[in-house]
Order: C-alpha cells, then sequence, then structure tokens
C-alpha cells in the first residue's frame, strides 16, 4: 500500500474527506453566524440550537408525516427560519438599542430552553434518519472509498456558501446588506427598512443552521445537544476568520475541518484541540482575525 | 428666480420642533418654512443645533415633538425610512459613503424616491470624475470626489427637498466652486434645498433665506437682499 510520510494514503485521504465534511458544516454554520453578526451585531448563541433544530425537525417530518428527504431540505429551514424571524421580531428587537451582551445572554438562553424542552421530549441518545435511497453505497477512487452521500455534504455545502457569498458580495439585495452592516441609520434615512431587512437577516442566518443540520441529520447522531457540541468550534472558527467576514467564514471553516482530520492522522490525542490551538496562535498575531479587517 | 414664477408651494414646514438625544434637550422649538424651490441656508455656530434640525427631519435623533410637515404630509410620528419616500434627498456631514461598496454601489443604493430623477449617464456627465472611479472602493476616493459621490447619490432618487450638511467642509476651493455650480443647476431644476452651511461666502451668494441658529432655536432670518444691512448681526452670530 502506497505511503505519504509513513501514512497509508487511504487512511490520510479518508480522514481528509472527514476533516472536510466537517469543515462544511463549519463553513456553514459560521457563515450564518457572520451574516448575522455583520448586520445585528448579534453573537448569535443559539446558533447551534437552530442548527439542531434543522435536524430534529427533519427526523420528525419524517418520523410523523413521512416527509422525505428532499422535502425536508426546504421545508425544515423554512421553518426553523420563520421561528427565527419571530425570535428576533419579539424578543432580539426590543433589545437592539442596549449593550451586545444582552443579545449574547438572550440567545444564551433561549439556546439552552430549546435544548433543554427537547431533552426532555426526545431524550438524549440520539435519534436515527436513513441516509435517503439515491445516496446509498459509493464509489471507489482507487486510493479510497467515497460515500455518495458525504460526497454530496461537500457540494451541497460548498454550493450554498458560494450562493451566499455571490448573493452578498453581487447583487443589489447584497449591496443593502453590507451597507447596512456599516451605518444602518443612514440606510433608514435613503428610504431602506432596515427593521425588516434586519428580521430577514437573522431568519436566513437561522435558516443556513437549520440547512446544516438537515444535511446533519442522516450521518451524525441527532439529538437536542448536538448543536451545544459542534458551536463552540464554530465560535473558534468565527474568531480565526473574523468576525463578520463572510468570504473569511467559508475558508477558515473548510481549513478548520481538514487540519482536524490531518491532526487525527499524525496526532490524534490533539485533534479536539487543535482548532483553539490555531485560534491562539491567530489571536497572538492577528487579532482581528485572518480575514477580519484591522481595527 | 422672480418671485412671480415661484410657486408658493411649502415643501417643508417645520413648527415648533423640540429634539432630544437621550437626556439631552438640542432643539427648542424650531419654527421654519421652506417653499419649493427655495434654497435656504441654517447659519450659525459649530453645535448650534443646525445639523440636529437635519437630523430631526430624517428622524435620526431620539426622541422629536412639534411637527414637521414635507410636501404638506405630517411626520412627526413616521418611521424614518418613509421620510425619503416622501421626495427627501439627506446628505449626512460625514459624507456617508460605504466603504464596502464601490462608487456606482455606492450611487445605486438609495431606492427611487421619485420618478423624475437624474440616470446614471446624467449624473456622470455632471460628475466626470465618478465615471472614471465608477469601481473603485466608495471611500478610496478623494474627500471632493466622496462629497460628489454623497450629492450624486441622492440627486438620482429623484429627491426635490435635499438636505445638504456641511457639504463644503474641508474641500479645496476648486471643489468648492464646482459644488456651487452644481447647486445652481439643481436651483434651475426647481429643487428645493436646505443648506446647513460654515462657510458663509459659498453660501452667500446661492441663497434666498438664511436662517441663524444659536443654541437649538432661530434668531434670525435674514433674506439674501438684507445680507448688507445685517451684516453687524451675522458677525456676532458666527463670530466672522
Amino acid at each position: 500500500m502506497s505511503m505519504i510520510f509513513g501514512v497509508p494514503i487511504a487512511v490520510l485521504s479518508g480522514q481528509l474527506l472527514l476533516g472536510l465534511i466537517n469543515g462544511a458544516f463549519y463553513a456553514l454554520l459560521s457563515l450564518g453566524l457572520a451574516v448575522i453578526f455583520g448586520l445585528l451585531k448579534i453573537i448569535n448563541f443559539a446558533h447551534g440550537a437552530f442548527y439542531m433544530l434543522g435536524a430534529l425537525c427533519t427526523v420528525v417530518l419524517f418520523n410523523t408525516l413521512g416527509v422525505n428527504y428532499w422535502v425536508a431540505l426546504i421545508l425544515a429551514p423554512l421553518i426553523v427560519g420563520v421561528l427565527g424571524v419571530l425570535i428576533e421580531f419579539f424578543l432580539l428587537r426590543k433589545i437592539a438599542n442596549e449593550d451586545h451582551i444582552y443579545s449574547l445572554l438572550l440567545t444564551f438562553g433561549l439556546a439552552l430552553v430549546i435544548q433543554g424542552v427537547l431533552t426532555n421530549i426526545y431524550g438524549v441518545s440520539g435519534l436515527r434518519y436513513p441516509i435517503p435511497e439515491v445516496f446509498r453505497g459509493g464509489v471507489n477512487l482507487g486510493f479510497m472509498f467515497l460515500p455518495y452521500y458525504r460526497a454530496w455534504v461537500i457540494v451541497a455545502a460548498l454550493v450554498v456558501c458560494i450562493g451566499t457569498w455571490f448573493m452578498i458580495e453581487k447583487t443589489k439585495l447584497g449591496s443593502y446588506l453590507r451597507a447596512g452592516t456599516e451605518n444602518s441609520q443612514l440606510m433608514q434615512a435613503f428610504g431602506i427598512n432596515v427593521p425588516l431587512l434586519v428580521s430577514l437577516t437573522y431568519g436566513f442566518g437561522v435558516m443556513l443552521a437549520a440547512f446544516a443540520g438537515v444535511l446533519a441529520a442522516p450521518i451524525y447522531s441527532v439529538t437536542p445537544v448536538m448543536g451545544a457540541n459542534i458551536l463552540i468550534i464554530v465560535f473558534a472558527v468565527v474568531v480565526i476568520g473574523g468576525m463578520g467576514s463572510i468570504l473569511g467564514a467559508v475558508i477558515t471553516g473548510l481549513a478548520m475541518g481538514i487540519i482536524e482530520g490531518l491532526t487525527k492522522v499524525f496526532y490524534p490525542e490533539a485533534s479536539s484541540t487543535v482548532i483553539f490551538l490555531v485560534m491562539v496562535l491567530v489571536l497572538l498575531v492577528r487579532p482581528s482575525g485572518l480575514f477580519g479587517k484591522e481595527a | 428666480m422672480t418671485d412671480s414664477i415661484k410657486p408658493n408651494y411649502e415643501q417643508l414646514k417645520v413648527t415648533d420642533l423640540h429634539a432630544f438625544y437621550g437626556e439631552s434637550h438640542i432643539l427648542h422649538g424650531i419654527d421654519l418654512l421652506v417653499r419649493r424651490g427655495e434654497l435656504v441656508t441654517l447659519l450659525g455656530r459649530n453645535g448650534s443645533g443646525r445639523s440636529t434640525t437635519l437630523k430631526s427631519i430624517m428622524n435620526m435623533v431620539g426622541r422629536r415633538t412639534g411637527s414637521i410637515m414635507i410636501n404638506g404630509r405630517e411626520t412627526i410620528d413616521s418611521p424614518a425610512h418613509h421620510i425619503a419616500h416622501l421626495g427627501v434627498g439627506y446628505c449626512p456631514e460625514e459624507r456617508g459613503i460605504f466603504s464596502s461598496l464601490n462608487v456606482e454601489e455606492n450611487l445605486l443604493l438609495p431606492p427611487t424616491v421619485r420618478s423624475d430623477g437624474m440616470s446614471l449617464d446624467e449624473i456622470y456627465s455632471m460628475f466626470p470624475n465618478l465615471y472614471e472611479r465608477r469601481y473603485s472602493q466608495g471611500t478610496r476616493l478623494s474627500g471632493g470626489e466622496q462629497q460628489m459621490l454623497a450629492m450624486a447619490r441622492i440627486l438620482r432618487t429623484g429627491a426635490n427637498l435635499l438636505l445638504l450638511d456641511e457639504i463644503t467642509e474641508g474641500l479645496a476651493p476648486v471643489i468648492v466652486q464646482k459644488l456651487a455650480e452644481v447647486l445652481i443647476k439643481l436651483k434651475e431644476k426647481g429643487l428645493t434645498i436646505v443648506l446647513v452651511e460654515q462657510n458663509f461666502r459659498f453660501a452667500a451668494p446661492l441663497a434666498d433665506r438664511h436662517y441663524l441658529m444659536e443654541h437649538g432655536q432661530i434668531v434670525e432670518e435674514i433674506q439674501a437682499n438684507e445680507l448688507a444691512s445685517k451684516q453687524e448681526l451675522l458677525n456676532t452670530y458666527l463670530g466672522v
């Protein structure tokens, strides 16, 4: 068997693939966080809960109504997104002019409430969701075995990330978002309905998290605490990439997944810490993050 | 423009306007009236409340009471994003050019509020520099170009009441001259303009009337033809 650095290629590429998949989830989640932080200046601690809701929604829709994967891929983010808009409208808006710590605490509290209630109902043992029929099996690439569903996750996540980047950087709606991030008061004076823009942006960021949740449902164990586990890593990713940077969130997300994967090959003991190590290093050298604007 | 062809339509009528930032009471009962096609200035020292008056009209201050009629509509209870749609264009003192948008995106950002705004072509022929630099980052422009951009941006929307805050501040004389030409053109087009200005020599030949402000109040209204006779008074209030 061919080796690289004393490691079989199959093992290396297998871990790279796993890393890339984790990275895809980091990218989707930190992208949503970055979009929300950009316009609302809210550090959305409920983001993990929305990710979990996306996954749970998929499972519950399937078990109760027999809703298939493809419908869930649209429906679950929509349902969770609407919930996000309601939360913005009825809760976050009330404290929009207060110190940021209030919204941080509010979203953190919300996450705990959602997580707690659902743990009561569904327990923490993990619900199962079957991989959709078309994605069963995989293909042998010669140097590794590539399950179809994992390939799909990477493709879908990349498409959504690139689509989001395009929408924000290249469209008229995106120019509203970018300008609102800089000076929302002036946007109001130009006649743009900023409160609506804020609601929709929060809803969109939440939808991205829920979309990641749907993608995760067939491969990760779906539990009410799955969001809390991943959120800490995603925050580290956001800090490394630079708060509020769209492109930074996506690239850093993927890169951190890969770094994590590689660490599993060469020094498995450090694999769960390596991202935080990178975070410390980045904070020492570039406090505003790799892609953040220097203050 | 002579009085015979000037319609007496009241484009902006402010009555007993009080404005507050938190606990601070900034404006103490402002009354002002601007008729269609007029160019009116707000003169006064820094901190006399001129910029706050414009901001209050745009509903950008903490709290305001009194009455602000724009095109015959009461706006004291209107949300901020409704004001522009009555045909108001606001150019803030700090210019408000967005750094994450290029020049053309900055130009196209404010939604059209009336149908007869200037087209992109007309704007580029009025401000050729903006055309040359249309793909540059907005804040990479020189101060003068940024000011042109901030003006051009609201001309495209079709706003017929322009609130311009210190547009000549910190600019080279040649740019100030260019801005004066632009204002004259806009006046010929029949636009109504409220100008907050520090540079009295810039404002004097352009304006129909002046309101003199001090301590959040209007202390004097001066017609263009009274300037010479009230020079003494102006000197006292402006400290020039």
